[in-house]
């Protein structure tokens, strides 16, 4: 069986399922933030997938700009995470829930 | 050989994406998120992506993965995350997985699949100048720059600015807050 488009893009909505399953499951703030990466990759999976098979460079530009994109959206997420943890001496979105009553 | 490898790659690359999810330890989780990155980017090279392949393992298994260990280890949060997760949103998640995935099977697996002549049968995407395309795909990182400093000038320029912000960003985020040699509010001052 020859591998094609098809396989690609299971394989990439296969990870971005897990991806979710992850952010609905685990109650670790740094854990779901993993879970998130997760799912960008397997978005970037499917472009660098639809740009080979279309022949066309525009998807591997995308997945460029999406990996520095995501860097500085890490850097600037887990500041974001250890100022929480300095206010609230907790990284459990259970322990987070100022906002919902 | 091409089919064997992909099908190594994308078992390594799924398999530890989900022990990421299942695994109650954080460092262990972010370990195998190092392995699912790195069959992640032989994922790419066999998809003929050679620079996005070496960027992948540079800047997610290298850059952001040391930075996610270095947070975990200094947040200290492995007596925290013993806490089980509760049973309703365990059954939801399952529920929205298994949706997912069937949803997937049925797209990609189940038949009405669209077959290589079919692709190869669609019409070329029309060409403002009607000439050859100049973003045709290239496996040379040249292609990359050619793209980045023509089609993709401004957005390659918001980007350098972006990165800027975030820095700014980071800078401000990590400030003691509040007025200079005052203790910030503990826990309880809060509450």
């Amino acid at each position: 069986m020859n591998i094609g488009l098809n396989e690609y893009l299971f394989v990439s909505g296969l990870l971005f399922a897990i991806g979710f399953f992850g952010v609905l499951l685990r109650r670790n703030t740094l854990v779901i933030y993993m879970c998130m990466e997760l799912m960008l990759n397997a978005v970037n999976l499917a472009l660098v997938a639809f740009s080979r098979y279309n022949q066309t460079m525009d998807g591997n530009i995308f997945v460029f700009f999406i990996i520095t994109v995501a860097a500085a959206e890490v850097a600037v997420g887990l500041a974001i995470i250890v100022a929480l943890y300095r206010k609230r001496r907790s990284v459990e979105v259970d322990d987070l829930n100022a906002l919902s009553h | 050989m091409q089919d064997f490898f992909f099908y190594l790659f994308s078992a390594l690359t799924v398999l530890s994406a989900l022990l990421v999810v299942v695994n109650p330890n954080a460092v262990n989780g972010a370990m195998y998120m190092i392995l699912s990155f790195i069959g992640m980017a032989v994922l790419f090279l066999l998809l003929d992506a050679f620079f996005l392949a070496v960027l992948q393992v540079l800047v997610y298994a290298g850059a952001v993965m040391v930075l996610f260990l270095f947070i975990i280890m200094l947040l200290d949060v492995e007596r925290a995350s013993k806490v089980r997760p509760k049973a309703l949103s365990t059954a939801a998640a399952l529920v929205g997985f298994g949706l997912l995935v069937v949803g997937l099977g049925y797209l990609f697996l189940g038949g009405g699949s669209v077959t290589p002549a079919e692709l190869s049968a669609a019409p070329e995407i029309p060409m403002q100048d009607g000439g050859t395309n100049p973003m045709e795909f290239a496996t040379a990182s040249r292609s990359f720059g050619y793209g980045l400093f023509t089609k993709y000038m401004l957005p390659f320029q918001v980007t350098g600015f972006l990165l800027l912000i975030a820095m700014m960003g980071v800078i401000v985020l990590s400030k003691r807050l509040g007025p200079s040699g005052q203790e910030e509010p503990t826990t309880e001052a809060v509450k």
